[in-house]
């Protein structure tokens, strides 16, 4: 060999010690799983801190739902939810695109006019800035779609095919923290839980543009974070849900985890006074009867709309303000699910408006990144 | 005789009953050309079909595409693209060439974020099924259902590939349906591409959908602007049509050559019905004395011709469907060319198509009839029934000057540039020519005929003096073995001397005794330092010299050029197959490149100008040092000193090894070192200068096997012609041969002298297509060739092949000349000197 080679030679072994450090990406025999944390009863909600992202759990989501009224009297129901989802992909991809977060996006319009929901949804993964969920407090985004919480009050800003909106919630009231300080149970197993607070009460202004056509709207909303990771117990298929601004202040929220025969799997619920007196339910004190059924003529699935709910001795009927709100996200959450405003009505008169959300009634419901 | 059946009867029908061998023939002969133009289309054009479907899934609902070097751009592009007001979705994507392990071809790989990708590829997203995060998956790829079968793998099986000069197993996780995609292409997450084919950062193509209502004119110029030099952004179009347009001077030109041999065909038609015609001459005017208008006789005959051409040309199309296919189930989408790598091509029957060659090969036959039909009708029927009224007839046809009018006007079109990177104006030149030699052909015959010394033998004596009288009639029946000689002369010089160009060049590229690369695509398999240090560090080696392949985009619209990153300071001239350049002084300070000629064909630049160069994200002035030879790459190429390469890019890799031997040591040693050294080493390409260049002259040969054979056919229907020509001039001299007889020729003496005029005459054609044939070749060397695929070639001529083809032709013609008189003499002598009473 040449002088001139060797010399080359000497510059290359540098080089290669130099590689030799770096990481070699596993092979595909290598099959490596995230280590999710997991939520546990000695767990507590602790606000402001929790307000952030946790992305050491599986799933989370913000969920934002509410019902706007225009300046000329219009009602219309509204929901914006961004999930925040860990899928099992092992780390050490020193790729920007790691996809080691991925955040939803959904967002729905209820128009009574039309008839149905105006809808819209995405997915990302959180990367270079353009999609991503804060840990220090609740600031998720994705493109131009957001949620964002400043002070006490909350940002949102969506658009999807002929609508958009763009709302401030303003918290008058302070959080609601479900379950046992935040440990909101699912399941028979104690790790088939949530961390889970409400804000209810939510004052409204923005607004609301269809077919171009730009409104400004007032309204009431609510917002439920929740994170977990193994939330489902494995007989749960679907869940049913409320979420109830009261017309005195108050707020009620239950719900139930049905299995594939329709029988439940476990319930529970919150219930503030005006006076902020909190009481939150056991299984025994929720219970969801079906009223009115409704097929879609899309999935052809049936859901069952209307409802009596009994909740720590309160009765419920619960009316939908449209029968067709269901929501077909296969393409980024895999679900089809019924999400629609409703009325809270005790006593042959309405004394709150909510939302109701219906799922698992087609396919049994996957959680993103399950 | 009024009714316009009775003439139809009367001119044809005789002459099917009469002669059904040589209808067959000429049938035949049509088919054989119409079969041949439709086969190559179709073929053609399936390809050119697959091409497009497979371009437009891969572009999919982009309206912009932003696109750099195989090597890549920043991500950070990206980034920026993606909250660029206007811009409704951008989609990062890095393209890739993966090698599969096991000798199987490279794969296109395209790495995407799938939810990204989803919206603007939704076709081939959709195909990896419902869950995209499967792709998420360590390893994951989805493979095409085309990929799959030719990988022979399935969804949850391991595909091991090549991934810098080791190995990496990726797992199929999906196989798309064949809907999705019909060629070979493999899907893989972005993250897990980058990461294992050490792309980290990078990316080379971003897929923009514009808000609605956006001028996407517009939005391109204010892109410009911002992306790194040798990134641009694209009409979706341009992105379709490249590939395409790579192979299109490969495609054209066999197009080209299936028309010469349907031409060839037509041309045949011509002779045939011109000298049956003149063989009826006293019949037909019998019939026009006896009624029959002259328009009547001209639509009967034209209705012949008509009649031969649509048997003709329907037996040959649906040949030509049958041989597509075949040719396409062996062969491929290239004919074997090795120019659609890859390219999966199913041979519909497409009858617009098929019709259309239908109709081509009708009406030509039609107009090679309608020619001397005209004529022959146009005739008065008393001096049509004189005898020896014919020459008379052929001698017609005989003026040089637009024959001389018609050569000028090719001999023009040879100055013209190309259009549309087309070398239309060349072959305009060549058919001109063609058609100037043919005109030409009567007037020479009669002056060459006259140059011909009477010989002494009587037969030859005859035979001359015969062929002098008839020296126009003979002149047609030359006419379709000059065409299609003077083509195979043409083509013969240029295959020949583009061979001998390109076995000398090979040796000059291939100077080193051993050369070695990873994988046949040097994407994502080559060396890194420290293999290459493992390589110089093999004993037995004297000399090593690494090289980096890589390209940029010298122009937004125009197909990459490579750039190849080598040690050259030591002497260009040693190092490189230079054209000019070899005494050029570099100023001082300036930074060389060595750009091949198909550089300066299409970006007009040459020795000593400066050429600025887009690499790494920054543009780079070099000065062009010298200008080479490169027949590996159409769409250009330029050498750039290594050292000066990895300074400005910081990319150490090499993808090719150059090893000259340490004396006494042998290659098969080395090479075993080699692949001793690395991981699966026995699917490097490990390659000895000599094999190379074998292997090389094999794929050449390969290449032009569809050329020799497009070439042979026409040939075969040339000949046929002359023999058709021929026997019926023999048929229609029996009188004379009779006469002669009666003058005390013995049969032998006749048959001798039939033969002899076929000697002389062929050898005349011979010579004249010979002629003619090198004049052509000029043309396809200097005009068709460098427009075409913008290199040089230098003119080698076969004086072996053009020698023996020639003596083939004439010991043809020979032997058909005297079987048809051995036929014609066979009637009794009485006879025939009756029927002329």
């Amino acid at each position: 060999m040449s002088r001139q080679a060797v010399a080359y030679g000497r510059r290359l072994l540098a080089l290669a010690a130099a590689l030799a450090a770096a990481p070699v990406p596993p092979s595909a025999a290598a099959q490596g799983h995230v280590e999710y944390a997991v939520v546990g009863p000695e767990g507590r909600i602790d606000l402001p801190a929790d307000h952030g992202s946790h992305p050491d759990y599986r799933t989370e989501w913000w969920y934002v739902t509410g019902w706007l009224e225009t300046a000329g009297g219009e009602a219309l129901g509204f929901q914006v939810t961004f999930f925040r989802t860990r899928p099992d992909v092992p780390a050490g991809n020193p790729s920007a695109f790691a996809p080691t977060q991925l955040v939803i996006a959904h967002a729905a319009l209820s128009d009574t006019r039309l008839g149905r929901l105006r809808h819209a949804e995405r997915i990302a993964r959180a990367s270079h800035g353009l999609a991503g969920a804060d840990v220090a407090d609740t600031r998720v985004w994705l493109d131009d779609w957001q949620l964002e919480r400043e002070g006490d009050s909350y940002r949102t800003r969506v658009d999807g095919e002929g609508f958009a909106f763009e709302l401030a919630l303003g918290a008058t009231q302070p959080a609601m923290i479900n379950g046992s300080g935040g440990y909101s149970r699912k399941g028979p197993r104690p790790e088939s839980a949530s961390f889970y607070y409400s804000v209810p009460q939510l004052g409204v202004t923005g607004t609301v543009e269809r077919d171009g056509r730009r409104e400004a709207v007032t309204g009431l909303a609510w917002l439920d974070h929740e994170w977990s990771t193994a939330l489902l117990d494995e007989r749960a298929v679907g869940w049913d849900w409320i979420g109830v601004n009261l017309d005195d202040g108050g707020a009620l929220m239950a719900f139930r985890l049905r299995d594939a025969a329709g029988g439940e799997v476990w319930a529970g619920g919150s219930i503030r006074e005006p006076d902020g007196r909190l009481r939150i339910l056991a299984p025994n004190d929720v219970e969801f009867v079906p009223q009115r059924r409704w097929r879609s003529p899309r999935t052809g699935i049936e859901y069952p709309v209307s409802w009596n709910v009994h909740a720590g001795g309160q009765a419920w009927a619960i009316v939908p303000l449209l029968d067709d709100q269901e929501s077909d996200a296969r393409a980024t959450t895999g679900s089809v699910y019924w999400e629609g405003a409703v009325r809270a009505i005790r006593d042959d008169s309405e004394e709150g408006r909510g939302y109701l959300e219906l799922t698992g009634y087609g396919e049994p419901l996957r959680l993103p990144g399950d | 005789m009024s009714s316009f059946g009775a003439v139809v009867r009367a001119v044809s029908l005789g002459r099917l009953r009469g002669q059904p061998g040589r209808l067959t023939v000429t049938v035949a002969a049509i088919a054989l050309g119409v079969s041949l133009a439709t086969a190559v289309f179709v073929i053609n054009a399936g390809a050119l079909n697959e091409f497009g479907l497979a371009a437009r899934k891969l572009v999919g609902a982009a309206d912009v595409i932003v696109r750099g070097p195989r090597q890549g751009f920043d991500e950070s592009v990206f980034v920026r693209l993606a909250q660029e007001p206007g811009i409704d979705v951008a989609s990062p994507v890095l393209e890739l060439e993966v090698v599969p392990l096991g000798g199987h071809p490279p794969l296109k790989v395209m790495a995407v974020d799938p939810f990204r990708a989803a919206p603007m590829q939704p076709e081939l997203l959709a195909g990896v099924g419902r869950d995209l995060m499967a792709l998420f998956e360590p390893g994951a790829v989805a493979l095409s259902a085309e990929a799959a079968r030719e990988l022979a793998v399935r969804a949850g099986d391991v595909l091991s590939v090549r991934a810098g000069a080791g190995t990496y197993d990726l797992r199929v996780v999906a196989v798309m349906p064949a809907d999705a995609y019909a060629q070979r292409l493999a899907l893989m997450d972005i993250a897990t591409a980058q990461w294992v084919f050490d792309r980290v950062g990078r990316i080379n193509r971003i897929d923009l959908r514009l808000e609605q209502g956006r001028d996407v004119g517009r939005l391109r110029e204010r892109l410009a602007a911002v992306l790194p030099a040798g990134v641009n952004a694209l009409n979706p179009g341009v992105e379709r049509d490249r590939a395409a347009e790579v192979t299109r001077a490969y495609r054209v030109n066999l197009n080209m050559l299936a028309l010469v041999a349907l031409l060839t065909g037509a041309f045949l038609v011509f002779s045939t019905q011109a000298l049956s015609i003149l063989r009826r001459r006293s019949a037909l005017a019998l019939l026009r004395a006896v009624g029959a208008t002259r328009r009547q006789l001209e639509l009967a005959l034209l209705l012949e011709g008509l009649l031969l051409g649509a048997a003709g040309s329907l037996v040959g199309v649906v040949l030509g469907q049958v041989v597509a296919s075949l040719a396409l189930a062996r062969l491929g989408g290239d004919l074997g060319g090795g120019f659609f790598g890859g390219l999966e091509v199913v041979a519909r029957p497409q009858p617009v198509v098929l019709a259309a060659f239908l109709v081509i090969g009708t009406a030509v036959a039609a107009i090679g009839a309608w020619l001397p039909a005209r004529e022959a009708a146009a005739t008065s029927p008393s001096r049509a029934l004189k005898s020896g009224d014919a020459e008379q007839a052929a001698a017609r046809l005989r003026p040089v000057w637009p024959g001389a009018a018609v050569g000028l006007v090719g001999a023009a079109c040879a100055w013209l540039p190309p259009v549309g990177g087309l070398p239309v104006f060349g072959y305009v030149s060549v058919a001109a020519l063609l058609a100037a030699g043919v005109m030409l052909v009567p007037a020479a015959a009669a002056r060459l005929l006259d140059a011909v010394p009477s010989p002494a033998a009587v037969t030859w004596k005859t035979a001359l003096a015969q062929l002098r009288g008839s020296a126009s009639q003979s002149a047609v029946s030359l006419a379709a073995i000059i065409v299609s000689f003077s083509l195979m002369v043409a083509m013969a010089i240029m295959v020949y001397s583009f061979r001998e160009s390109f076995e000398r060049w090979l040796g000059e590229v291939l100077p080193a005794d051993l050369h070695v690369r990873v994988a046949s695509s040097s994407d994502t398999a080559y060396w890194t330092p420290a293999d290459q240090e493992a390589i110089a560090d093999l004993d037995g080696i004297q000399r090593i010299r690494f090289q980096r392949w890589q390209e940029a985009y010298l122009a937004p619209d125009r197909p990459p050029v490579a750039v190849i990153a080598r040690e050259v300071s030591r002497d260009p001239t040693q190092a490189l197959p230079l054209v000019r350049g070899a005494d050029f002084e570099l100023p001082a300070g300036a930074v060389p490149t060595w750009v091949s000629e198909a550089v300066t064909d299409l970006y007009g630049i040459d020795v000593g100008d400066t050429l600025e160069l887009p690499l790494a994200g920054r543009r780079f002035d070099l000065v062009v040092a010298g200008v080479w030879r490169d027949y590996g790459r159409s769409t250009g190429a330029l050498v750039v000193d290594r050292d000066w390469y990895i300074a400005r890019t910081g990319d150490e890799t090499a993808s090719h090894v150059a090893i000259w031997l340490a004396p006494g040591a042998s290659a098969e040693d080395v090479a075993r070192r080699i692949r001793g050294r690395f991981e699966r080493g026995e699917d490097l390409q490990v390659l000895t200068g000599t094999a190379i260049r074998e292997l090389s002259l094999r794929v050449f040969d390969r290449a032009f096997a569809v050329t020799y054979l497009l070439e042979a056919v026409a040939v075969v229907i040339g000949l046929i012609g002359v023999s058709f020509a021929f026997s019926s001039q023999a048929l229609a001299r029996r009188a004379e041969f009779g006469m002669l007889r009666h003058v005390g020729m013995l049969r032998r003496q006749v048959v001798g002298m039939l033969a002899g005029e076929g000697a002389i005459m062929s050898a005349l054609g011979v010579l004249y297509g010979l002629t003619l044939g090198f004049v052509l070749s000029l043309v396809l060397v200097y005009v068709i060739n460098r427009q075409s695929f913008n290199w040089s070639i230098d003119v080698a001529l076969p004086w072996v092949q053009l020698a023996l083809l020639g003596a083939v032709l004439v010991a043809a013609a020979s032997v058909t000349a005297m079987l048809s008189g051995r036929a014609a003499t066979s009637a009794q002598a009485v006879r025939a000197v009756r029927e002329d009473w």
